[in-house]
């Protein structure tokens, strides 16, 4: 079932289009990844999805419902341009927040402690913000984003300013708030984070959806039947004995061992490559070459400009 | 309306628990207290010193002019040369030396070793005219008794037609009154209006916007904002009016009935004609004061100032508010700050100008327009010089404009706190009217 549907958004400003006809769908309880360069278009539309700012054409649905102000209370937004105020004190400020998100504030101390124990940061409670560094703050924002229990999360870049060690336990948190039921529209620029996390994608440029879909699915229609071989053995002759329906893209060569890609044209089987090498050698591995979503996303946006 | 209480009671917490909130809170009625009592302090100060005057007088025809009184003492020099007389003057000590060489050419020198003592030369004067006007007098034949016992002087007492019959009102009083209600209502504009954009500027630079605004409107949070402050600036003043109270009125009991005329309190007074009053302190200004501050018609006042208290905070807090949405930081503000605050400080200045003539055509225009009448009409009511449709023309115009003001602030707001790094014009502005 879907939690949220877009319908050809448009959004134009005064100079640019900023979203043409942009529609995508997440999946209850996945992860969903939105994607695309700098100035696509991504903080526009979770704008609009965030009502903070309204599309010119275009519906947007939540729990198959047109969206309105209510619904501002099941969506946690971590934006991409974020801080806390100074001044006020951690404990304080999250409360604040939170009862802004329509939680009452018995409820909302009780969830503060339950998160703040978690991330072994309760003595933080009292100090005020500026006494914390930037990976602090960004727990706490994490914090006030899921303290009211959405169902559906929106982080817009959330890793950006943590240390690895702070982003490998921000992952794991949303991957069990997603275990939990909730729904999650992440947003990035870090490739690998996408692979590891999400389960659907789409890829906008120039504020059209040029790509969207399972990760897996994508990637397997990115596969360009290319085989990544360590071969020992005659590598010359075996090299010479190749027709047209074989391209070596790469090759290097170590005493008796090579390791070369090899791309497989004209609907030529990968056992017809086997059978050929061995007759020249002993096969160590043979693998496909599966293109990863850095590589993917570098070859759409290209080939849509 | 639940989110805008959260945001309003944080703007107003967050305020009032600041050290310099209470620090000004405190500082402001010791201040104002001070401006009440250290005249008079100063002048009970001023009476008790005793100053000494050396008169050298060559004719020796002035010596009953100088009698010590409590104050001043005199002591008479013989010393015929000059340069002998200058130096056992400064080796006395006294304030001054008088000198006096001839009767007729009026050869009065006064010296003194610092700068001349303004009040030592007016008492001097003063004697002497009296001496010499007394030697006239005699010369002529005539008694002087007779010509005290017909001196008169004359006091007019303003009285104001009302529908209840006749008033006594003091011109002065109202002025006052007038003055500073315009004042007061100027510095809280200016102050708490600045504080308003600080605040909107605050939120911009610490990123902290964008989370709120995917859980409030921001109209809400613009409102929110403004109202806080609004009550910060009313806790302020209410805090300053009692406290200055109850400084003025402990210093007034803690040093007793000598800075106030006699022990009396206003409700006694309240119950006198003018005529006991004037018997009572003996003086016929001061009863038109006390009779004034009786009469004046406090509930038209209040109300006034109340209405375009609030009225002129909230056209203005709005414009800040869309002046600090607007730009990234306060040094980026002044061309907008420039046209917001000209017409704030032209309504000041012209307030001196006004009170001399309260139904002019300055006066009109300045009480009509909403940019400066919440600073001129308070004035013109406390003068009692208006009419009442211009009264009410001046409310509703004030209330059609702060609207459209907060209308207007509310577009450039909602538009302008999401805009980073961008150095924004006039034009710019007018686009982001037209937004969505």
């Amino acid at each position: 079932m879907e939690i949220l549907k877009t319908l050809n958004i448009v959004k134009q400003f005064e100079n640019h289009k900023a979203l043409s006809e942009v529609s995508i769908n997440v999946e209850e309880g996945s992860v969903f990844g939105l994607l695309g360069p700098n100035g696509a278009g991504k903080t526009t539309l979770i704008r609009i999805i965030n009502q903070i700012t309204a599309p010119d054409k275009g519906e947007v649905f939540l729990f198959n419902e047109k969206l309105k102000p209510e619904h501002i209370k099941n969506i946690g937004y971590l934006p991409e341009e974020r801080g806390l105020y100074k001044k006020m004190k951690v404990g304080e400020q999250a409360l604040y927040f939170a009862q802004l998100k329509g939680m009452n504030k018995y409820d909302a101390k009780k969830k503060l402690k339950q998160w703040f124990e978690k991330f072994d940061i309760l003595s933080w409670y009292d100090k005020k913000v500026e006494e914390l560094s930037k990976g602090m703050q960004q727990k706490v924002q994490f914090i006030i984003t899921v303290i009211h229990e959405p169902k559906l999360l929106i982080f817009d870049e959330p890793f950006s300013g943590f240390d690895p060690i702070n982003v490998d336990i921000l992952k794991k948190e949303i991957l069990t708030l997603k275990e939990k039921g909730a729904s999650v529209i992440f947003s990035t620029h870090n490739m690998a984070s996408v692979e590891e996390v999400c389960d659907r994608i789409a890829l906008i440029n120039k504020s059209k959806k040029i790509l969207d879909g399972k990760v897996s699915d994508i990637k397997n229609n990115y596969k360009s039947n290319m085989f990544e071989v360590v071969f020992e053995g005659n590598f010359n002759k075996f090299s010479a004995s190749l027709t047209a329906d074989y391209e070596i893209l790469e090759s290097t060569q170590k005493e008796n061992k090579s390791v070369l890609k090899v791309s497989i044209l004209n609907n030529m089987k990968p056992n017809d490559l086997l059978a050929k090498m061995l007759k020249f050698g002993k096969i160590i591995s043979f693998n496909e070459v599966i293109p990863s979503m850095h590589d993917i996303f570098i070859e759409a946006v290209n080939g849509n400009n | 309306m639940n989110n805008i209480s959260l945001i309003l009671k944080r703007e107003y917490f967050t305020r009032v628990k600041k050290k310099s909130f209470i620090i000004m809170t405190i500082v402001g009625p010791i201040l104002m207290a001070a401006l009440f009592i250290a005249p008079v302090w100063l002048a009970m100060m001023d009476n008790n010193e005793i100053k000494t005057v050396t008169i050298y007088d060559r004719t020796g025809k002035y010596k009953d002019a100088f009698q010590d009184t409590e104050t001043l003492k005199f002591r008479f020099t013989d010393e015929q040369n000059a340069e002998k007389r200058k130096e056992e003057f400064k080796n006395s000590g006294d304030a001054a030396m008088l000198s006096i060489l001839d009767t007729l050419s009026n050869d009065f020198v006064l010296y003194s070793e610092k700068a001349p003592d303004l009040d030592i030369k007016d008492k001097l004067s003063s004697k002497l005219n009296h001496f010499l006007e007394a030697q006239n007098y005699k010369k002529l034949g005539i008694d002087k008794a007779e010509i005290d016992a017909a001196k008169v002087s004359v006091n007019i007492e303003t009285k104001t037609l009302t529908e209840e019959g006749e008033k006594v009102s003091s011109a002065e009083l109202g002025i006052a009154i007038g003055f500073i209600s315009a004042f007061i209502i100027y510095m809280f504009i200016f102050m708490y209006g600045v504080q308003v954009m600080k605040g909107v500027i605050e939120e911009k630079v610490n990123r902290v916007v964008e989370i709120l605004i995917s859980s409030v409107k921001p109209y809400q949070l613009m409102a929110g904002k403004i109202i806080g402050i609004a009550m910060v600036a009313l806790t302020q003043f209410i805090l300053w009016a009692v406290l200055t109270g109850i400084i003025v009125g402990f210093v007034y009991f803690a040093f007793g009935e000598s800075i106030m005329p006699q022990g009396q309190d206003l409700s006694q007074i309240q119950n006198m004609s003018s005529a006991q009053i004037e018997n009572m302190v003996g003086n016929s200004q001061f009863s038109e004061v006390i009779l004034g501050l009786i009469n004046f018609n406090w509930f038209a006042m209040i109300g006034t100032f109340l209405m375009f208290f609030a009225g002129g905070y909230l056209l203005y807090a709005s414009l800040f508010a869309a002046i600090g949405a607007a730009v990234d930081n306060e040094t980026d503000n002044q061309q907008f700050m420039l046209p917001v605050t000209v017409p704030l400080i032209l309504a000041i200045v012209a307030a001196q100008g006004i009170i001399k003539n309260p139904d002019g055509v300055l006066a009109f225009w300045f009480s009509i327009i909403p940019f400066t009448s919440p600073i001129i009409m308070p004035l013109r009511v406390a003068v009692g010089r208006y009419e009442i449709w211009e009264l009410a023309l001046s409310v509703g115009l004030l209330i059609a404009t702060f609207l459209a003001t907060v209308w207007l602030a509310a577009k450039i707001y909602k538009v302008g706190i999401l805009m980073y790094g961008k150095k924004v014009s006039y034009k710019e502005l007018w686009k982001w009217l037209k937004y969505k």
